[in-house]
């Protein structure tokens, strides 16, 4: 608009413009048709077929729905799956949390972002089997301590009660770092003049966090929620990698049931069909998310 | 848009507080709750670094030594033989011997792949992606809103949703199995890098862009001379987390790779936990493994800190 010199000149700009942008999203645009849009029709398209990848697929309607509504091995892997989530999300938030508020009122320190930050790096894979060797119930350290502090060793990953929250907390152990520096961003974007008259005023650290911090860092938090949620659900290195599903399916979570129905027994048509209704729960739980928390405002207004 | 919003503020954030910080922090008074805060930031830390000291503590034991000393806080028996084995260093009755499963391992070559993987599709995503940035951010053309609202659509795709249908087409035009195969369908764009660089490209100045096009420089000209060397910091932040994520992948590589040739670390590293020798789980060389994969991060990380730890405010929703 602004740029419009002379008359003459805006056809020819506009029309060079659309040849160099479409050389210049061509790349893209292939990338995101053929392995995002594709994929995902054919996801669909493949929940209602039955398909072993060795020969073509067959229409079977809603038969692989009206299974899974009966597969007592989806409940309970939909279950073990947000079981995860809660551990998982829970601790998660409240360490972040904490560790972001701790670094926001103590110290501006690149060096101490970096540590928190340190894990993130790692691969869920490394993550996992570092674990599962600190919690080793015959030589692990962690399990040397259980035995100093007078209790019996735990069975972390091998025990049904203890495996979905030991592989829950690893993931925090990974993923906090990044969290918390997601809701330090935030902090910073409170304006400390805010902490400043609330301190004048004889407010302690404990209530400011509780009438400054919180509600002025709401629209962040609930943002870092619905990725972190969306994140969590889908879970899968750190499973396949310690308790893989065991024991007796204790830690069969939603991805491990479907990578094994796809690649262990060649169902690639019920596996989809369990991908699809992954997705419909995320897309459910992200617009209640969304409604519930008014993530797209703002208190500072 | 509840990301642009993070974005904006925290550009802000970091220079304009620094000061005001460490100025409050003069004039902060000792107190109890103060200490107490520096406890909990100071146990937090030891949490955050202890596996990494335990992984390399255990990297140079002796499987042997490690079963009688599990809690010696320095490396029983110190030995570099979980290395050698990791590398297929040493001889089969010598890694029997020392509690290996003799099963071959050839991480030299799995760290070449990961290398190789994560470098094509770090380079090529994000020049793709800054190139399609570029064409919504800057360039005019019909639909261009519509078709920027279809590729933002993507962003509602859960990422494990895509890869059993991305598999089967894989498959179908044969490269299962292969480097290409893993790196082929993130090489393109992801929406998310799409999003984050236009915020970038439609903040850049429009004058010095108008003076380029005036002295005659084409729009191609203009991006690569001039927007991308306008944008190194956001282009650098984002190709740091695009290399981080595309090394640390291991579901997707998991299902494409099947054979030593095509195995990327974290593959390698589960198939290595997979192979228990009789005499019980080989964890020096498992520890050894682990740190080779982690290491070549760390390293980049430690080059790199500062502008990863001030870029993941702005990174926002990834």
């Amino acid at each position: 608009m602004a740029v419009t010199k002379s008359a003459s000149a805006v056809p020819r700009r506009a029309s060079g413009d659309a040849r160099v942008a479409a050389a210049f999203i061509a790349p893209a645009m292939l990338g995101y048709l053929v392995f995002l849009v594709w994929p995902t029709l054919r996801g669909v398209y493949l929940s209602f077929t039955s398909f072993d990848l060795l020969s073509s697929e067959k229409w079977v309607g809603l038969d692989n729905y009206r299974r899974l509504v009966n597969d007592p091995v989806f409940w309970d892997s939909l279950g073990v799956t947000l079981h995860y989530v809660v551990v998982n999300i829970g601790v998660q938030t409240v360490v972040a949390l904490l560790i972001a508020v701790l670094m926001h009122r103590l110290t501006n320190s690149s060096l101490l972002r970096g540590i928190v930050l340190a894990p993130y790096l790692v691969s869920n894979v490394v993550a996992g089997i570092v674990w599962l060797w600190i919690l080793d119930t015959q030589l692990g350290v962690g399990n040397e301590m259980v035995e100093a502090l007078g209790f019996d060793r735990i069975a972390f990953f091998g025990d049904a009660a203890w495996a979905i929250p030991t592989i829950a907390l690893v993931n925090v152990w990974r993923h906090v770092g990044y969290t918390a520096l997601l809701i330090f961003a935030g902090l910073q974007s409170i304006p400390s003049t805010i902490y400043e008259a609330g301190r004048v005023d004889g407010a302690s650290e404990w209530r400011m966090f509780w009438a400054v911090t919180v509600p002025l860092l709401r629209p962040v938090l609930s943002l870092v929620l619905i990725i972190t949620v969306i994140g969590s659900f889908q879970v899968f290195d750190t499973v396949s990698v310690t308790s893989d599903g065991k024991p007796a399916n204790a830690t069969n979570v939603l991805q491990l049931y479907v990578y094994d129905l796809a690649f262990g027994r060649l169902q690639f048509g019920y596996a989809s069909a369990i991908s699809v209704a992954l997705m419909l729960v995320l897309t459910v739980i992200t617009v209640v998310q969304y409604r519930l928390a008014r993530a797209g405002q703002s208190d500072l207004d | 848009m509840t990301a642009t919003t993070t974005y904006a503020q925290t550009q802000s954030g970091p220079d304009a507080r620094t000061e005001q910080s460490s100025g409050k922090q003069g004039r902060r008074p000792f107190s109890y709750g103060r200490l107490l805060a520096w406890a909990a930031m100071i146990v937090i830390t030891l949490i955050t670094l202890f596996p990494f000291y335990w992984m390399l503590r255990t990297a140079l034991s002796t499987n042997t030594a490690l079963a009688q000393a599990p809690a010696s806080p320095l490396p029983a028996d110190f030995s570099f033989g979980g290395f050698l084995r990791v590398f297929g260093l040493q001889s089969t009755e010598d890694a029997l011997a020392e509690g290996g499963s003799g099963g071959s391992l050839d991480f030299w070559r799995y760290l070449a792949n990961s290398v190789l993987v994560s470098t094509v599709i770090t380079f090529c995503q994000v020049l793709f992606s800054a190139m399609a940035a570029y064409a919504f951010a800057r360039l005019r053309w019909r639909g261009r809103d519509a078709v920027f609202g279809f590729v933002l659509g993507g962003l509602m795709v859960p990422t494990v949703f895509t890869l059993l249908p991305n598999f089967v087409l894989i498959k179908e035009v044969g490269l299962v199995d292969s480097l290409f195969g893993i790196a082929l369908p993130t090489m393109f764009m992801t929406p998310f890098a799409v999003f984050f660089l236009r915020q970038f490209f439609m903040n850049v100045s429009r004058e010095v862009e108008e003076a380029a096009l005036i002295d005659g420089a084409g729009k191609v000209r203009v991006f690569f001379q001039l927007i991308l060397p306008m944008s190194t910091a956001p282009i650098a932040t984002l190709g740091i987390l695009t290399y981080i994520t595309a090394w640390n992948d291991y579901f997707w590589p998991l299902m494409v790779s099947y054979s030593g040739s095509s195995r990327v670390l974290t593959v390698a590293l589960s198939v290595f936990r997979a192979q228990t020798p009789q005499t019980g789980t080989d964890w020096a060389g498992l520890m050894a493994a682990t740190v080779v994969a982690a290491l070549p991060m760390i390293l980049l990380f430690a080059l790199l800190a500062k502008r990863i730890v001030n870029s993941i405010g702005f990174s926002g929703i990834k």
